[in-house]
């Protein structure tokens, strides 16, 4: 790239991103908030375990406290990638 | 009559909140109303700065909690409005000084005293001076920026007052919140390189009581100690008088969310 393009070139809007960004971040903590302490904690410790097996992010990872007529249920979800195994199983 | 007590919150720091007390307070005694103003930052005095009267503090928030002042004494009477007061932070490093019950005794004695809002400018953070300066709270003024760790910030601060107010834990009535958005750079919103207010509004699922636009003329007040509000030129005075009015229930609509279209000159000196 020349110098020329570089000083045309316009940087990308951000506000979209900050927008999205926000959007998730904003829905996973209030779907955690008035929860208890442990749980961000119990989120990296489950990432540990099942790296053992599979790769996936932290984001893979969510959890809810759902408040279900008077009892509080953790909801525990992971997205798997397509079935490909660690590739340095556990050891 | 008790007063309505107004808790100005944001969570991070630096975003508007003393800014937006001083002039909150002030367009409330404008409009009639008998008002404090305390400074709840203890070991940060800033609000008497931004008021003009850091010096004629003689007494502090913390000398009436541990009884060593009347709150008459430690009350100013602002300059220009009679039926306003400043109560001032102390200056201590103790981050103890205020406690629930002394914070309580205070409220309750400026309600008696006939005071129509106390207005309550918080620290930043969630810890003790926060939680103190909305614990009582009737309503709420989450100051935010189109920026997002203070949009993430204010959410988790709506969370606080929804759960950790006295009206919370009394199954009370929930504290009334309104969302402020400051320094809002409308130039930079049309660019795509800021949130607008529709973003703001939608990512934490509440309306704004008011925008406030980035200003020159809010560092000149506050190098003069004058609030903003008081500023018949300013844009960001203009809108503070918007949202008071709102707050008091009147409905206005939102001014300078557009570029201004400026004139040669303006483009050329800017203003
Ligand atoms: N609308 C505005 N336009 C331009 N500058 C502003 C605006 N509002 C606030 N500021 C500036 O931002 C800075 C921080 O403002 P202020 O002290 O009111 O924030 P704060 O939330 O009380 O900070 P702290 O968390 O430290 O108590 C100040 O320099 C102030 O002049
Ligand atoms: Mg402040």
């Amino acid at each position: 790239m020349g110098i020329l393009d570089f000083l045309k070139r316009k940087p990308e809007p951000t506000a979209g991103l900050a927008k999205e960004r926000l959007r998730i971040i904003v829905a996973q903590e209030r779907s955690t908030r008035g929860a208890p302490d442990y749980l961000p904690l119990l989120r990296n410790e489950l990432l540990e375990v099942i790296k053992k097996y599979v790769h996936v992010d932290l984001d893979a990872i969510n959890i809810n406290v759902e408040h279900d007529s008077g009892h509080e249920v953790l909801e525990l979800s992971v997205a798997l990638p397509d079935g490909k195994p660690a590739s340095n199983p556990a050891t | 009559m008790t007063a309505e007590i107004i808790v100005v919150t944001s969570g991070k720091g630096g975003v508007g909140k003393t800014t937006t007390s001083a002039s909150l307070a002030t367009g409330l005694a404008m409009a009639g109303k008998k008002v404090a103003v305390i400074d709840f930052d203890v070991g940060l005095r800033n609000l008497d700065l931004i008021m003009g009267c850091e010096r004629r503090v003689v007494y502090d928030f913390v000398n009436v909690v541990h009884g060593e002042a009347t709150l008459k004494q430690a009350l100013i009477k602002d300059k220009r409005h009679d039926n306003l007061f400043v109560l001032a932070a102390s200056q201590t490093r103790d981050k103890d000084a205020l406690t629930q019950e002394g914070v309580e005794k205070v409220l309750d004695g400026l309600s008696e005293d006939g005071f129509d809002y106390i207005v309550c400018d918080s620290p930043a953070g969630i810890e003790k001076g926060a939680h103190l300066a909305m614990y009582f709270a009737d309503m709420a003024v989450v100051v935010v920026n189109p920026e997002v760790s203070s949009v993430r910030d204010s959410d988790r601060i709506l969370g606080l007052l929804a759960s950790k107010t006295r009206r919370a834990e009394r199954g009370e009535p929930a504290v009334r919140q309104h969302l402020l958005l400051t320094r809002y750079n409308p130039a930079r919103v049309a660019n795509g390189d800021m949130l607008s207010v529709k973003d703001v509004e939608e990512i934490l699922g509440i309306s704004v009581v008011g925008v406030i636009p980035e200003s020159e003329q809010v560092l000149a007040a506050s190098n003069s100690g004058v609030p903003v509000i008081l500023d018949e030129a300013s844009n960001a005075g203009h809108a503070y008088h918007d949202t008071v009015a709102r707050i008091l229930g009147e409905e206005r609509a939102l001014r300078f969310l557009e570029v201004p279209k400026k004139g040669f000159l303006q483009r050329v000196f800017g203003g």
